[in-house]
Order: structure tokens, then C-alpha cells, then sequence
């Protein structure tokens, strides 16, 4: 690789991804309101998971998505399809609505308030309570939907309730809408390659909406091809319609998202619950990481490609997604049902 | 008969139906009649030991059997049973 690169610069100069790959990645120290917190999330390595491998040369590492303001990986493509809709004057005199499994409208509600622009949103009435109370803090106001219909149901009612009252409602519909890949093509990815200063060989990580790993995988494939590699980048779904990953997709048992687009990947990864659950527990307990499912089973995927490349002797430099905390999920259904805060 | 409601990602078992009248006299009972019923459902709900998966709650009515008997949990005739699957996607 080191020698490609000064080869390339011997003859051309750097290519913009080369000079892309050398620039450092700043976190902004103060900033003017709460979006400007939004993104450049820092990599943190998993050495403990590493050790497994046996100093094979390959690389773990994970995005901390939950260093976002509100707290997940959504505040991303919430800002982005907020801007956009604002730019184009889709959101005057209007509230956004949308369906989403939690995160998406915490994100929401988040952006919302600061930028003054109130928000509706639809979610299966089995959400985490926690979940529930964080948006509601945030002054959006939640319709449920029935909780055997899944996340499926969420989005059949928003659409009714926009085709029944169009004058009150923007649905910027976060599962079609171009700004939520985009968020991840101009942020996610372009952070990832400064942060690896170009090194990334295998992008892995999973399908809610399929923003982040279709805007990401986009960009990572022009980047490399740009410095004449390839970066591998694999999908991971739940293994089965009825899974415990929450935020997560199965497309086989699901309406596919408009946005989902399988030229950019380069396999998928089938994940079971219980061995993303068990990640986890892991994560907390070895590597200090508190976590949500989604992000236990991105990193259980994450290993599987790292076990594959240390069994054939290859290195690698992998990269995958944190993307909310532990603590989101952690009140157990008894303290919800006879507690309140 | 019970009422079960079938969520939607197990109603290839069912022939499509989001609602199946199903006999028992506890939860485990009627788990295993649902399967008698409608083979291959049951794996789905439990796992090789016989006990819920841990991804999958069973409300009786609106109470979640693991703060009410677990699979011993007694049901009557109209009682709707509830199998409610996790939230999928962003």
C-alpha cells in the first residue's frame, strides 16, 4: 500500500484521496448550536477482540456513533434530510412526521428542537419506554402503531396519516429518501478513510434503513478505487424475520427500503440474535463499550470477516459501527411496568 | 379456544392468517398445539431446550408471562394471546 502510494506521488501527485487520507480528522471544540456537535465521531480499536486472532495483522475498529449529541449513528441522516427538506422549502408551515423504531425520531426530535421545527412520529407501540420518554422530553409528538405489525406498520400509518392530511404534515420517509445515504457518503465515509489515513480494507456493518451502509460503502468503493484498491464492504441482516436485533432489518421478510441498493456491497452477513446479544455482554464486560444489540451484532460480524482474513493469513483493517449505547435499552420491561420517572 | 395473535414475520406458518384459535390449558400447552398445528412455528418461538427465546415476549392479555407463570402460566377459553416480535428497522 505505502509503496503505491509514493509510487503514485513520484508520478502525479497525490490523488484527492490520497491527500484526504493524510489530512486528521478535528473535532470542533465550541460550536454555535447543539447540529454542529453532529459527526466526526472518534474510531476506537478493540484490542481485546484482537488478541483472539493471534497477531495475524488484522485490525479491528469501531465508529462511536453514540458520540453524537442525541446519542445514536440517526443524528446524521436526521440533520441531512432536515437541511435538505429546509433548503428546498418543503417543511414551511408544516411538522415532519415519519415512522421510525426509535432512534431515528430521538434524532429527529433533537434536530427538531433546535432548529425550531416540530415534529410527529410513528412508532410500534412495543419501543423501548425509555425511548418513548426521551422524545417526548424533546416535545415530539408519538402515534403508535399496532406492535405485531412491526416496523412495517409504522410505516403504512404515517403514509395514511400524510395521505389524509397533506397540508400538516412533510414525510421526508427516512427508507426512501436520497439525503439519508447522503449523510453517510459525505460524513461517515470520508471520516472513516482520514481516520484510517486510506488503511480501511473491509467495511462491515448492518441494515436498519440501509443509509449507513449503502451512503458509506458508495463512497469507501470510489475512495479506494481512487488509490487503485478495493474496499470490501458487507452487509449484515438478522437471520430471521423474527429476530431480537433491534433496529435491524430482515429485507426477505420486509418492505425493502427505496434507498437499499446491492451494487455497493460486496456480501451479506447472517446474523442470529443470540450470538449479536452475546457480542454484547461481551463488549461491556472486555472492551469498557456499552452498547446496544445493533452494535453487538455489527462487531460479532465484524470478527467473523476478521477470523476469515486471520485464517487466511491475511491482514486487514476493519472497520464497523457503534451506533447507540447500552443504557437505551437497559431498563428491563418489570422496572417499566411498575416504576416511573 | 384461545385467540393467538400472530405477528407478521411468522405467518408463513400460519397460511397468513394474523389470528389463529388454538387449545390449551397454559401457555405451554397451547405452544405446543400451535406447532401441531402449524409445523415449524414452535422453533421459531422456542428454542431447542423448550423455553421462549429470549428475543421473543408472550403477553396474556397485557401482562408478559415472564412476570406472570412463564410457560406455565394458566389461560382461559377467550384469552388473547399475544407472540410480539422485535422492532426492525431505523
Amino acid at each position: 500500500m505505502t509503496a503505491r502510494l509514493l509510487d503514485l506521488r513520484d508520478h502525479a501527485g497525490p490523488t484527492g484521496a490520497e491527500q484526504l487520507a493524510q489530512q486528521a480528522l478535528v473535532r470542533p471544540k465550541r460550536v454555535d448550536r447543539v447540529t454542529g456537535l453532529i459527526g466526526n465521531t472518534p474510531l476506537v480499536r478493540l484490542h481485546t477482540l484482537e488478541q483472539e486472532l493471534a497477531g495475524a495483522g488484522v485490525e479491528l475498529w469501531a465508529k462511536c456513533e453514540f458520540a453524537n449529541p442525541a446519542g445514536s449513528v440517526k443524528d446524521r441522516p436526521a440533520l441531512r434530510i432536515i437541511e435538505d427538506a429546509l433548503a428546498r422549502g418543503d417543511l414551511a408551515g408544516k411538522r415532519l412526521i415519519d415512522s421510525t423504531s426509535g432512534n431515528t425520531g430521538i434524532a429527529y426530535s433533537m434536530v427538531g428542537a433546535a432548529l425550531g421545527i416540530p415534529i410527529s412520529l410513528v412508532m410500534p407501540e412495543n419501543v423501548s419506554e425509555p425511548r418513548k420518554q426521551v422524545t417526548r422530553a424533546y416535545g415530539t409528538e408519538l402515534i403508535f402503531s399496532d406492535p405485531m405489525e412491526g416496523s412495517d406498520g409504522a410505516i403504512l400509518l404515517a403514509r395514511e396519516l400524510v395521505r389524509q392530511h397533506p397540508d400538516r404534515y412533510y414525510y421526508p420517509n427516512q427508507y426512501a429518501n436520497p439525503s439519508n445515504p447522503l449523510a453517510h457518503y459525505h460524513g461517515t465515509a470520508v471520516e472513516i478513510w482520514q481516520q484510517t489515513r486510506g488503511r480501511i480494507s473491509h467495511f462491515v456493518t448492518g441494515i436498519g434503513t440501509s443509509g449507513t451502509v449503502v451512503g458509506t460503502s458508495r463512497r469507501l468503493h470510489e475512495l479506494g478505487r481512487a488509490v487503485g484498491r478495493d474496499v470490501r464492504c458487507v452487509a449484515m441482516q438478522p437471520d430471521d424475520g423474527m429476530h431480537g436485533l433491534e433496529g435491524l432489518k430482515h429485507l426477505p421478510s420486509s418492505l425493502v427500503p427505496e434507498i437499499y441498493d446491492a451494487s455497493v456491497l460486496d456480501d451479506t452477513i447472517w446474523m442470529p440474535t443470540d450470538e449479536g446479544w452475546d457480542m454484547t455482554d461481551r463488549l461491556a464486560s472486555t472492551e469498557g463499550l456499552f452498547v446496544g444489540h445493533s452494535s453487538g451484532a455489527n462487531v460479532a460480524a465484524a470478527l467473523r470477516v476478521a477470523r476469515e482474513l486471520a485464517a487466511a493469513g491475511a491482514p486487514g483493517v476493519i472497520v464497523t459501527v457503534l451506533c447507540d449505547r447500552g443504557d437505551r435499552y437497559f431498563q428491563p420491561l418489570e422496572w417499566e411496568k411498575h416504576y416511573v420517572w | 379456544m384461545a385467540t393467538v395473535r400472530i405477528p407478521t414475520p411468522l405467518r408463513k406458518y400460519t397460511e397468513g392468517k394474523d389470528e389463529v384459535s388454538v387449545s390449551g390449558s397454559s401457555i405451554r400447552e397451547l405452544l405446543d398445539n400451535l406447532d401441531g398445528s402449524y409445523a415449524g412455528i414452535g422453533e421459531r418461538i422456542r428454542d431447542d431446550k423448550g423455553e421462549v427465546r429470549r428475543f421473543v415476549n408472550i403477553f396474556v392479555k397485557d401482562e408478559d408471562i415472564r412476570f406472570l407463570d412463564g410457560l406455565d402460566t394458566k389461560i382461559s377459553d377467550n384469552d388473547e394471546i399475544s407472540i410480539i416480535p422485535a422492532i426492525a428497522g431505523g
